[in-house]
């Protein structure tokens, strides 16, 4: 009966195969054959896992583990390959293999021309992998083997084409950057299994389930634990102070930057927050934590993508934003919130990467918004599925941002950690976030041309890549409409859905899902309520201040940067964080590690030592070899020397012995 | 006839007497035959401490010592003498100052 739901280690090993026979045989494999391992492999993953839900769905959505085989067994100590499918799988497995599917098919157009193809697909068919063990796996090690893999197939794409410098840097930035939430998180890894002598989800939240919810300050063990994995949230899903690797991660091919820093990677910090509910939501403090951090982030990235004229470092400050949403959501309890907003983001902002790799494909590489313009009618598939995207993440009604940023918004205000500032901090972000997006809009597709016509042939971009910016468009119409009901005062089917993984553990007196407020009101009232709330007039807002100053009138962005000169220097140079980590953090480093770990270190003790004992022993040799003279004689006074110092010390041991 | 009148002690102190003038004689002589001679000397000194020994204690162990001794010196006295001869062949003396080759 259960076929692919007893054998979930199909959907993950299917991936694995196709990067395996493309990184080691595609050299020699025309481009249609790389094209078929590597989308056969996802397109088989995909109806896997669309075959699993099924059973899983039709199974009572009961949740299923499976234990394949032991990894590690040390005393207590006990690691299985163990996967596990509920309903916060099902969101996940259904997002991740579905969104590569439609990247890796825009990417058959996108990357026809390049170096190392067979290279490319191999990486992206591996992140899947990684990412797939990392959604479905049971415990917490076998999480943090995802967590890893999918880190180093983003350092692997970002520094995609290794001849260029700054792509070999951001790669780096990537990985060292997140390594150091990393940190935090093997900590915290270590400090669950210290506490519940386990690593396995279930066995935690059994045992978690029993502790009483913590009070605020640092003093409990589930809240500093909480607060270590969450550094490694920070650091994946780039949110303050780590944030800064996400931008610059941009260097790699847009299809990666579409999957990976958009739509799956990024969002794991969320998934692992999402999963650890029954931890988190016994710690206040740690919870207030992260709807703090997502809230500021949400905020402040929102603020640097005002001023950014590179179109994907645009989106890129976007993503940050809106995995600030995320943890906002997942801070104040709205985990399921959280996670609607995870899917509807992966549509829309992969949807807008992808568009924008059309667009800059359509440029000839030029990323530059200045240098675009009136594109609207060169490149009309692109233009209207990118509006779409931009009509979601804006939070427009009826589109798919608009359901979850709403919810998310509605829990910050209405929920049960609500908190006033947070929320007023979203909504600012929520017009920010609708006024740099339509200022892409305007700047890319609007107006005159200002490149050149005649260098510049602008051209649509081939079917394989415009087909997944349609299907994308329509997921991002339609993706929110789940909770379409709930605006009329009638059930949630996303968060209902989800309720099982968020409730089975949750506190009694915590932060359940709330119920469905205000029974009392009438559907038409409820309507009327949610379509004129805050998050949709800022929303407005942002579009009629975008379409004043980029159509309207285009010279009032210039004069407004003239008269508040010092903050748009400020955010023009996104507030010098880079610099102010590279004189505090990187300087000093540097100067360290050149000074006292090579320098003094490395070369003085070190190689001191090693290369002292070499001098020692080769002076000590010359000196001793001249004993060896040559003169017979010498040597025969050299024997009775000797002999008499072993009569000595035979006599001196008999006299000690009698 | 009675042996047993003179104390150990005076073989003992002639066979140190005996080993002493080889062992200067071996340092301190230049006649590669004279060392070899000194080597025999301290050989037979040390022969003759044996023998004394096995006599007092009235065991075979120091005869049978004597024997091994006697033929490894028969022995170092074959290949020792033709050592000799083919240095003398090759260096035309037999001065141990002049034969210094043998170093690093």
């Amino acid at each position: 009966m259960h076929i692919l739901l007893d054998q979930l280690w199909i959907i993950i090993a299917l991936p694995l195969v196709g990067s395996a026979i493309n990184g080691l045989l595609g050299r020699k494999f025309p481009k249609p054959v790389v094209n078929t391992v590597a989308i056969g492999a996802l397109a088989l993953s995909f109806l896997c896992a669309l075959e699993a839900v099924r059973e899983f769905l039709a199974a009572g959505q009961a949740t299923v583990f499976h234990t394949y085989f032991t990894w590690i067994h040390a005393g207590i100590f006990q690691v299985d390959f163990r996967l596990q499918m509920d309903q916060l799988t099902v969101v996940m497995l259904l997002v991740v293999t579905f969104v590569s599917l439609l990247v890796h098919i825009y990417s058959t157009g996108y990357m026809a021309h390049e170096e190392g193809y067979y290279r490319f697909f191999s990486y992206l068919n591996l992140f899947v992998f990684f990412m797939l063990i990392l959604v479905l796996a049971a415990n917490v090690v076998l999480l943090f083997v995802g967590w890893e893999g999918v880190g180093l197939c983003s350092y692997l794409l970002v520094g995609f084409w290794f001849l260029k410098p700054s792509a070999i840097s951001a790669g780096k930035k990537a990985f060292i950057t997140t390594r150091i939430g990393d940190f935090g998180f093997t900590v915290g890894i270590l400090l669950l299994f210290w506490t519940f002598k386990s690593v396995d989800y279930v066995e935690i939240f059994k045992k978690a389930s029993t502790m009483p919810v913590e009070a605020w300050g640092l003093g409990g063990t589930l809240t500093v634990i909480c607060l270590l994995l969450f550094t490694g949230a920070v650091g994946k899903s780039a949110q303050l102070p780590l944030y800064v690797w996400l931008p610059d991660a941009m260097e790699g091919p847009t299809p990666v930057s579409a999957l990976i820093h958009a739509a799956t990677m990024v969002t794991a910090g969320v998934y692992m927050v999402a999963r650890m509910n029954p931890l988190f939501s016994r710690a206040p403090l740690a919870l207030f934590v992260v709807a703090l951090i997502g809230a500021l982030t949400a905020f402040f990235a929102a603020t640097i993508g005002l001023l950014q004229t590179d179109i994907k470092k645009v989106l890129a400050y976007s993503t940050v934003s809106q995995l600030g949403y995320m943890f906002l959501a997942c801070g104040v309890g709205a985990y399921a919130s959280g996670i609607f907003h995870l899917m509807t983001h992966a549509f829309f902002k992969g949807l807008l990467f992808l568009a924008a790799g059309s667009v800059i494909h359509a440029m000839g590489g030029d990323q530059e918004m200045p240098h675009m313009g009136g594109l609207r009618t060169k490149i009309p598939i692109t233009f209207w599925t990118m509006l779409i995207a931009t009509l979601a993440i804006a939070g427009i009604p009826g589109f798919a941002g608009f359901f979850s940023k709403d919810a998310i918004l509605e829990a910050a205000k209405d929920g049960p950690n609500a908190n006033f500032w947070l929320w007023l901090l979203g909504v600012v972000a929520a017009g920010m976030t609708s006024f740099y997006m339509f200022r892409l809009i305007f700047l890319t597709f609007f107006g005159k041309p200002r490149y050149d016509e005649h260098k510049v042939h602008v051209h649509e971009s081939p079917y394989n890549m415009t087909g997944p910016l349609i299907v994308l468009a329509i997921l991002s119409t339609i993706g929110g409409w789940f909770a379409a009901p709930h605006l009329v005062g009638g059930p949630d089917y996303f968060t209902n859905f989800l309720h099982p993984v968020f409730a089975a553990y949750a506190p009694e007196t915590g932060t359940a899902v709330s119920e469905a407020a205000g029974e009392a009101a009438s559907p038409a009232i409820l309507l009327f309520h949610a379509l004129t709330g805050w998050p949709v007039i800022v929303g407005l807002l942002g579009l009629a201040l975008a379409w004043w100053f980029y159509i309207k009138s285009p010279d009032t962005p210039k004069k407004l940067a003239q008269s508040l000169s010092g903050p748009y220097t400020l955010i023009h140079n996104k507030y010098y964080v880079d610099e102010i980590y590279g004189f505090l953090i990187i300087q000093p480093l540097l100067w360290i590690s050149t000074n006292v770990l090579w320098h003094f270190v490395d070369e003085g003790v070190i190689d001191g030592t090693v290369n002292g004992t070499a001098r020692v022993a080769r002076e000590t040799g010359s000196h001793v070899r001249e004993i060896q003279s040559g003169n017979a004689r010498s040597y025969a006074t050299w024997v009775v020397i000797g002999g008499a110092g072993v009569t000595v010390l035979m006599l001196g041991l008999w006299g000690m012995v009698r | 006839m009675n042996f047993s009148v003179i104390p150990i002690s005076y073989y003992l102190v002639l066979s140190a007497v005996l080993f002493g003038l080889g062992l200067l004689a071996f340092v301190f002589k230049r006649n590669i035959i004279t060392i070899f001679m000194a080597i025999e000397l301290m050989l037979n000194a040390v022969n003759l401490a044996f023998v004394a020994f096995a006599r007092a204690h009235n065991q075979l162990d120091g005869l049978v010592f004597v024997f091994f001794v006697i033929v490894v010196a028969a022995c170092e006295a074959a290949v020792g003498l033709a050592i000799v001869i083919s240095v003398y062949v090759n260096r035309q003396t037999l001065n141990i100052e002049r034969i210094n080759l043998l170093k690093f």
